[in-house]
């Protein structure tokens, strides 16, 4: 079980958790406002956009090549940007915040 | 060749340059081939604009038969952004339950009917009013209006002769005229009167803006739904074993959907006119020339799709751009892709079998490209389970 805090671009607190599935699909579970997984998670539409917060990023990863091609171009792009639907929910992540790019 | 197949007419000259040309009406168009240039092009609305004259972004251009802008894909921002965010919402009723539900009921009939009939063609018989009624629901209007729309045929604006036909377009324009003129008379809770009682910039949206989103409402959506409920056909005629494996693995649809969707790209592409001299793939382009992005050929560039050729259902990285992408990318595509998951699990839970009798090419014309997008006419058997 891991548990997934997320802070959207108005500042509310959302904390969710789950064993399986993707971040994503944990956010739309919660009504993450911001997080949209129009694609379904497939890593084309870019509507699961976050940052990860900065002592956590080690623990989330950088994003694979493919992933990173299109966070390049989104607006709100820092370095620690990761779209959530390419991250797996596992306790390896446990505890981490993300904050809502859009 | 399997006869569902969509070969990609693309391959030798993106690899080798990155782009093609075709003349268009006198306003030749570079079509860009690859990926990350259709990707990088698409997000710099400054360069590449889309608010040009109504109908030059279109390809073939649409500038001698018509002066209405649709909206908002001939805007950029920040209009864009304004007209944008008054439509989000309404754009995403597709993913509430009871839309579901209305969709599900209207596919589970026409599944039905198929099921009982000797044999069908797919385009007029299925995919035809298919969509025009779960049109209905996202104009959110009574469910018979989709019978005018079927009865319009397959082609609102191209007849037999013309790609391009002025006046079968004026029979849409002339509809949609009417329809807001009615609902301006009485307003309901249809899209046509939930868009006259909104405000942009402070003050109501005319009645040429309303008209501007309608005509994209119901031309974005026709001939790109139809051919991809056709060609969804096609495909599970022809693999049989992936109608099974869905009814079997149903949390694949999702994925499913968005690789059939790559595959057959229902929008070939879409234009831009160039705003300053610039470069696009170390070719020049001159301000006031057009590109067009093109999504067909991305969805197959094999720098970053492994067997693009190949329909893998439940690939997992798919960056395709089949919805466009950037702020212009598909307003419809919650509702297009509502109506194909929808379809796939219908499909998936009552067919055992399609066959194909007979069927037609539609092949698009783009000179030394010739595509095909789908199917004049495809005739099938349904069998049920
Ligand atoms: S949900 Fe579409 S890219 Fe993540």
């Amino acid at each position: 079980m891991a548990k997934i805090t997320f802070i959207t671009s108005d500042n509310e607190e959302i904390v969710a958790e789950a064993t399986s599935g993707t971040v994503m699909e944990l956010a739309k579970e919660n009504n993450v406002n911001g997080i949209d997984g129009d694609c379904g998670g497939v890593c084309s539409c870019a509507t699961c956009h976050v940052h990860v917060a900065e002592e956590d990023f080690e623990k989330v990863g950088a994003p694979g090549e493919i992933e990173a091609d299109m966070l390049e171009l989104e607006d709100n792009y820092n370095e620690r940007s990761r779209l959530c639907c390419q991250i797996d929910m596992s306790d390896a992540i446990d505890g981490v915040t993300l904050y809502v790019a859009n | 060749m399997k006869k569902s197949a969509l070969p990609d007419p693309f391959a030798q000259a993106r690899e080798a340059k990155g782009y093609g040309t075709v003349e268009d009406q006198n306003d030749p168009v570079t079509m860009l081939l690859r990926l990350k240039d259709v990707r990088k092009t698409a997000k710099d609305t400054k360069t590449f604009q889309s608010g040009a004259v109504p109908g030059r972004i279109v390809v073939p251009s649409e500038v001698s038969i018509r002066d209405t802008r649709q909206i908002p894909f001939e805007v950029d921002p920040p209009m864009h952004g304004e007209y944008r965010a008054l439509l989000e919402d309404w754009f995403k009723r597709p993913e509430q339950p009871t839309y579901r539900e209305s969709l599900e009921e209207i596919i589970t009939e026409l599944v039905d009917e198929a099921l009982q009939m000797d044999s069908l063609e797919v385009m007029e018989q299925f995919a035809l009013k298919l969509q025009s009624r779960a049109l209905t629901l996202l104009l959110n209007i009574p469910y018979e209006e989709s019978e005018i729309w079927i009865d319009w045929g397959m082609h609102v604006f191209r007849s037999e002769e013309s790609a391009l036909d002025g006046s079968k377009a004026a029979i849409l324009y002339d509809y949609i005229d009417e329809q807001i003129d009615k609902a301006i008379a009485s307003l309901g809770d249809d899209l046509y009167s939930t868009l006259l009682r909104s405000e942009i910039e402070g003050r109501k949206m005319t009645k040429e803006e309303v008209k501007g989103v309608m005509i994209l409402t119901f031309a974005g959506g026709r001939d790109t739904v139809i051919n991809a409920v056709t060609n969804s056909i096609a495909y599970f005629a022809e693999h049989p074993e992936s109608l099974a494996r869905l009814d079997a693995e149903p949390e694949m649809t999702t994925h499913a959907v968005e690789e059939l969707v790559r595959y057959f790209s229902p929008l070939t592409h879409m234009g831009r006119v160039v705003t300053e001299d610039t470069q696009v793939c170390e070719h020049a382009v001159k301000a006031d020339s057009r590109v067009s992005l093109c999504w067909a050929s991305a969805n197959r560039d094999a720098s970053t799709f492994e067997n693009p050729n190949e329909v893998i259902l439940d690939r997992k990285m798919n960056p395709h751009v089949a919805f466009g992408f950037g702020i212009h990318k598909c307003l419809g595509a919650t509702h297009a892709r509502q109506v194909l998951r929808t379809l796939l699990a219908v499909l998936a839970a009552k067919v055992k079998k399609i066959e194909i009798l007979d069927y037609k090419e539609n092949i698009e014309d783009w000179e030394e490209f010739q595509r095909k997008v789908g199917y004049d006419s495809i005739r099938v058997r349904f069998e049920g389970k």
